[in-house]
């Protein structure tokens, strides 16, 4: 048992981190929430891309550098040490792609790889229905056969960042006779301008634009552009379930540096007379846990190396990082006493903003990717062994 | 990187599991409870056979240690069964002598090796039990305070603890034999030895809490089906094992630590002893709740893992300590 990296991977990690100290800007971009962010966002995608430094663990040909899942997990922790930009094109990479490479074919890579990787394309996810939420599965939109491809209809809302982005993903229903809801449903992509497309806006709780709420009114989409086979949606889709909920979505990487911004934090605005010591706690147990994820993580990857895959397992990752980063944020927040309720766009807000905007983010973190519900129902009943009963 | 036990290490549990599983570990426990150590002394020496305590020595005291790895992987398997007895004082003492040398540590190593010597092992220090854990039962009772360090000539009355197989005494008297920096040293190396593979032990421990109580809410029937099919039963145990899954490496990245005397040892260590005790603790109130009025009652061998859970919490430093020094240092790593 060991903890140790080759030379080449700390080679890697300083080549990373040189880079990375060369380029972050210096002031935080704005919200990538809002239309100027998400543009300043697509710009440094093009920044990481133009180095190769934007899907380091994709094959070279598509624009990557072919790494480990280690060698990610380096690049991971040294982007989020260096203060860089959140991921714009984080639902194409970690969603789509890895269904592109599971299920797509050679034509598809080709073509919808590279742009992704450049951010000159940038993908939404639809799934979620205002009736089909949890339960993906009864979602109702359609997809219709027709001449050379399908004709798509219905309404996909909550959809991250769909009110700026290029095109998107999603389940339809293409066979409404199927036996059950998961079948019968085609997994498709179709640009956000085509013609029957609407996107509506929707407000977060902050009331930035971060959701959309995507109105199909009979949009043709051409066979190209269905992944996998037409009927097999549902097994394509969870194909990447488990990198939602897993580490690829919400890297370590993440946690341990706003656990090191947090105890620096701590350090810097501590008042040992004002009853410090449960605030402490607070801090220590982020740290903690943020190392925990951290190290967990590398036992995650040391099984796939040998040979093991992560299945139902992704679901614990899910509900602890994403109740590791609430309690994070609200340590940060308590920390930084009366000034802590200013919003990320008070221009008098600590750190640029950077620990409202972090927990407005986090709060969506135990609902997004399937609720923590679901996932505790997964372990429950996967991991477990419990009795399926009424949800 | 390999972060995972290899295959000698995972053979060496099994084998453990395998003989704790069948030496009726609750009789065991429950002798001990009543002050008669026979068959604790028993299982100590089978302990001792299968190479448990020679971990905590050096090889040129007839041990093989130090090796944090594997008295981790060990004492796992302790605390899933619940063995009782000084067994982290036992680890400690190794740790503590190793270091020393000396005349102390001819003598009592190699028989502390071997299973001939119980030890016991007191270090006065803020978060630590001014108390030898069973004291009654040793043939050495070791106590470090400030830069000495002495071997008690007797010790006060038992104090019971709310875990039965737990007797607490003070140690009393004894010619402090050492004296100096190196004992400070020793005596904090020792000590996170002791909570290393106290972590550990809480860990097995609320393993075997989590595994019962899947076993018994699917057996248990309330409205006509298993009490296990309902959502907040499920939620509960799935978040105990949350505990536990995220407390396991913790434990290992200490070991690893100490194991090349890494300085930020020290609060590796303390990460993964808030971390695996708060989740057993954690189990074991889950594993009381949902086990329902069957859970509150002495007779089940159940109760002996549930009142184990609270003592090894504070155990060889307290919580508050523990994050008091993580804190110390900022980020753990």
């Amino acid at each position: 048992m060991d903890l140790d990296f080759t030379a080449a991977e700390d080679a890697f990690r300083a080549e990373a981190r040189d880079w990375l100290a060369a380029r972050v800007p210096g002031v935080p971009l704005p919200s990538l929430e809002t239309a100027e962010g998400f543009a300043a966002h697509r710009e440094w995608e093009g920044t990481l891309f133009a180095d190769r430094w934007s899907v380091v663990s994709w094959p070279e040909r598509f624009g990557g550098r072919g790494c480990s899942l280690l060698e990610w997990l380096i690049f991971e922790e040294e982007y989020y040490r260096a203060g860089a930009p959140g991921r714009v094109s984080q639902n194409g990479i970690n969603l789509l792609a890895p269904t592109l490479f599971a299920y797509g074919t050679a034509e598809q890579r080709a073509r919808i790889l590279p742009s992704m990787a450049s951010g000159e394309v940038i993908w939404a996810q639809a799934w979620s229905e205002p009736e089909a939420g949890s339960d993906l599965a009864s979602l109702r939109s359609v997809a219709v056969r027709t001449e050379g491809g399908w004709r798509i209809g219905g309404q996909k809302t909550w959809s991250s960042r769909a009110a700026f982005a290029d095109r998107a993903f999603g389940l339809f229903r293409s066979d409404p006779d199927a036996d059950r809801p998961h079948r019968g449903l085609t997994y498709l992509m179709f640009p956000l301008d085509a013609d029957g497309v609407t996107v509506r806006p929707i407000g977060r709780l902050d009331g930035k634009p971060a959701f959309a709420e995507v109105f199909l009114d009979d949009v043709f989409v051409p066979d190209e552009d269905v992944v996998g086979e037409p009927g097999q949606g549902w097994r394509v889709a969870m194909s990447t379930s488990g990198n939602e909920r897993g580490l690829t979505l919400r890297s370590p990487g993440r946690f341990t540096a706003a656990a090191d911004r947090l105890a620096s934090l701590w350090h810097s605005t501590a008042d040992p007379g004002s009853g410090g010591t449960a605030l402490g706690d607070r801090v220590a147990d982020a740290v903690i846990g943020a190392r925990a994820y951290q190290l967990f993580t590398y036992a995650h990857a040391s099984r796939i190396a040998a040979g093991g895959a992560i299945g139902a397992e992704s679901s614990l990752n899910k509900v602890y990082w994403s109740e590791l980063d609430i309690a994070l944020h609200e340590t940060a927040l308590d920390l930084l006493g009366p000034c802590g309720e200013l919003s990320d766009e008070a221009t008098e807000a600590p750190a640029h903003g950077s620990w409202a905007e972090g927990y407005t983010f986090s709060l969506a973190g135990p609902i997004y990717a399937g609720t923590n519900e679901i996932q505790r129902d997964i372990i429950a009943e996967r991991l477990l062994g419990l009795p399926k009963g009424r949800r | 990187m390999r972060f995972l036990p290899d295959d000698e290490q995972r053979e060496f549990a099994r084998t453990l599991d395998g003989m704790l599983a069948s030496a009726g570990t609750p009789g065991v426990v429950r002798a001990w409870a009543s002050g008669d150590h026979g068959p604790g002394r028993a299982l100590w020496a089978r302990l001792a056979e299968a190479g448990v305590f020679a971990l905590a020595v050096p090889e040129e005291h007839e041990g093989v240690g130090l090796l944090p790895v594997e008295l981790a992987v060990a004492f796992g398997e302790l605390g899933r069964h619940a063995v009782p007895g000084p067994l982290a004082e036992t680890a400690a003492a190794g740790a503590l002598l190793g270091r020393l040398g000396g005349d102390a540590a001819h003598v009592w190593l190699p028989q502390l090796a071997s299973g001939k010597a119980v030890v016991s092992l007191c270090v006065l220090s803020p978060g630590v039990s001014p108390y030898a854990l069973d004291a009654d039962a040793a043939d050495a009772v070791f106590v470090v305070d400030g830069d000495t360090v002495r071997l008690a000539d007797s010790h006060g009355p038992v104090q019971p603890s709310a875990d039965p197989a737990r007797r607490q005494a003070r140690p009393l008297g004894g010619v402090v034999f050492a004296q100096g920096p190196a004992v400070t040293a020793a005596a904090a190396y020792a000590a996170d030895v002791a909570a290393l593979v106290t972590a550990a032990q809480a860990l097995g421990l609320g393993r075997a809490l989590l595994e019962r109580t899947v076993e018994y809410v699917r057996q248990r029937t309330q409205f006509g089906v298993a009490v296990g099919s309902f959502q907040a039963v499920k939620h509960r145990l799935a978040d105990t094992l949350i505990a536990l899954e995220f407390a396991q490496p913790l434990v290992y990245g200490a070991a690893l630590a100490l194991a090349a005397d890494d300085p930020a040892a020290g609060r590796e260590v303390a990460a993964a002893k808030v971390s695996a005790c708060e989740a057993a603790y954690g189990a074991a109130r889950t594993a009381l709740q949902l086990h329902g009025a069957v859970g509150y009652t002495e007779e089940p061998d159940l109760s002996l893992w549930i009142r184990k859970a609270r003592p090894l919490r504070t155990a060889w430093v307290t919580p508050a300590v523990c994050r008091a020094r993580v804190l110390a240092g900022g980020a753990v790593r």
